[in-house]
């Protein structure tokens, strides 16, 4: 290669020029805003009068709130039994669709339709379900003599309706399970078939290892989507003309509502702004935290 | 005989999995059918005994669904185009540009993806308020055209498999880089492109969180936002909210239906690392 160093000038520049729309976007949209939320997070604001600096204040504020700490609580709720609960339905059916079933992408198909309909229509649709007097899932769990609960009303069960929407919308992770099982190797699966291994052995001994990373992956995703979860839990939470609502006992306010609330509610742009940067911190630590214990269980191949 | 039961039994659990992902739509066109007197009956029934498409009516009288769904395609349509110009470029820099940096600008296109949106959701907003836009569609569609990180990395992974020689070829020839890019480049990236817009146009079409934000007039909003309001102007009517989901829902799905290939390729490139 003559000319190193013009070539490599070039290079960079070209390099630039077409990477030039995310890199501009990147510092308006992402890096910027990042900064100012944390500039504000140490204010007082409510958008029509310019914001004053107040420390600390709006942290230490979340210390006392109670409802923070509510929706602090309710957050990790979902996400710790929500998370694992949706990671491994989702790979019990990606293993029976990837059975050698007739019909695969006709049942793959179904198994994703979930999560492609409009997320409005898929809650209200599940308020209706989900409705104690009148709803088909109250029936079907009667006429399977289970316990009718009051799923929209009583505060113990709001929560597990959200994780049950979930569980019906794990289109996404089932497809990609299902690519991951293809590429488990059929060789170390057939030896293993001729060890006299069981299907549970085959499972923990070639399967397991084998979609390892995809499941880290899927797992730092699932969480990340959990924490900031708003959509399900505020449209289930709707009450007529009231954007402030957290459900039943706020039974339903998570962390992504509470920041949504304060600032566009109740205007606290500067305390809306700190919620959100203990989200960012506390969204970091935990994907830093699963990276870090990965290496116990995660196999790369 | 053994096998035989295995065969049967694998394909009674598809079923039972398909079918209790398919309840909820069948409840829903099954309600939206119903007279407003079947709505309510005990114990819940199915399927209407007597169809009727009063419900439908109601909803179309209730809101200007049309309305709505020409702004819903207008969105829609111009974040693909946005998507389409910005993130095959940003993909093309990364997969087949050799310059420093590059790898660090992969990262953080990764970190970008994991960020929460809430930590931009405020100083975006007040960005837009700032420049006299909340109200109008352009921060919803003005970002598409930055680029889309999820998109930039699939596309990415898809580049990173065109075989350098045929470029190399191209360039000797003396073609620009650009032309090499649109005449070469983006052909064959046909069919990532296509992923990249049906997950983008159902990605904005079904989108609540920006619209909820940024749109306030009646008259501007896309569906979703539109069926919000319908629900808190007129409550729990489930007969005709029903109808208006159904309504909804079709063209989401047809796209889904038109580009099914698409999307299960995309989503199976997500998990690759």
């Amino acid at each position: 290669m003559p000319r190193r160093s013009t070539t490599s000038r070039r290079q960079l520049r070209l390099g630039l020029a077409f990477a030039s729309p995310w890199l501009v976007g990147f510092v308006v949209l992402i890096l910027g805003p990042i900064v100012a939320s944390g500039y504000y997070s140490f204010t007082d604001f409510n958008l029509f009068q310019p914001p004053t600096f107040v420390g600390v204040d709006n942290y230490r504020t979340m210390v006392g709130d109670e409802r923070f700490t509510k929706a602090l609580f309710n957050t990790l709720y979902l996400t710790v039994f929500g998370v694992p609960l949706a990671l491994s339905l989702s790979l019990g059916f990606a293993l029976a669709l990837n059975s050698r079933v007739r019909g695969l992408p006709l049942y793959r198909a179904i198994v994703y339709l979930p999560t492609i309909i409009p997320i409005v229509v898929s809650v209200y649709v599940w308020r209706w379900l989900l409705n104690a007097q009148y709803g088909y899932f109250n029936r079907i769990l009667g006429l399977l003599h289970l316990p009718q609960p009051n799923w929209l009303e009583d505060p113990t069960f709001t929560k597990p309706a959200i994780i049950l929407i979930g569980l019906w919308m794990v289109g996404g992770t089932t497809v990609i399970y299902l690519a991951a099982l293809k590429d488990v190797p059929s060789e170390t699966y057939e030896a293993a078939l001729v060890d006299g291994a069981g299907p549970w052995q085959r499972f923990r001994a070639v399967t397991w290892p084998a979609i390892s990373p995809v499941t880290l992956f899927q797992l730092i995703v699932g969480l990340i989507t959990s924490l900031q979860l708003f959509t399900q839990p505020y449209l289930l939470a709707q009450t007529r003309l009231n954007a402030a609502a957290g459900g039943p006992d706020d039974s339903l306010l998570t962390y992504g509502m509470y920041v949504y609330q304060n600032a566009f509610v109740f205007l606290k742009m500067g305390y809306a702004s700190a919620l959100a940067w203990v989200l960012f911190l506390v969204t970091l630590a935990v994907t830093a935290v699963l990276m870090l214990t990965s290496r116990r269980w995660v196999h790369y191949g | 005989m053994d096998r035989k039961a295995r065969f049967a039994g694998r394909h009674a659990l598809v079923w039972a999995i398909a079918l209790g992902m398919l309840f909820p739509f069948i409840v829903m066109i099954g309600t939206a059918l119903k007279p407003p007197t079947e709505v309510f009956s005990l114990p819940p029934r199915l399927l209407p005994e007597q169809w009727e498409f009063g419900n439908f009516e109601a909803a179309l009288s209730a809101m200007p669904f049309w309305r709505y769904l020409g702004n819903t395609l207008l969105v829609s349509g111009l974040c693909v185009v946005g998507s389409l110009v910005s993130c095959p470029l940003v993909a093309y820099s990364l997969a087949k540009l050799h310059w420093p940096g590059r790898g660090l600008m992969l990262a953080l296109v990764l970190g970008s993806m994991m960020l929460p949106p809430q930590v931009t959701l405020v100083p975006l907003y007040l960005l837009w308020n700032k420049l006299g836009l909340v109200g109008t569609y352009f921060p919803l569609i003005v970002p598409s055209f930055f680029g889309i990180p999820f998109f930039i990395f699939m596309l990415r992974q898809f580049l990173v498999g065109i075989p350098d020689e045929l470029l190399d070829a191209a360039r000797l020839d003396g073609a620009s880089e650009f032309r090499v890019y649109w005449r070469i480049v983006l052909p064959l990236a046909r069919p990532a492109l296509a992923t990249v817009a049906v997950f983008q146009f159902v990605w904005t079409w079904t989108d609540f969180l920006n619209p909820l934000i940024y749109l306030s007039d009646s008259s501007q909003y896309t569906l979703s936002v539109g069926l919000y309001a319908f629900f808190s102007e007129h409550g729990v009517d489930w007969g005709p909210l029903m109808a208006a989901s159904v309504m909804f829902t079709l063209p989401a799905l047809i796209i889904f239906l038109l580009g099914q290939r698409y999307f299960v390729e995309g989503i199976a490139t997500k998990g690759l690392k």
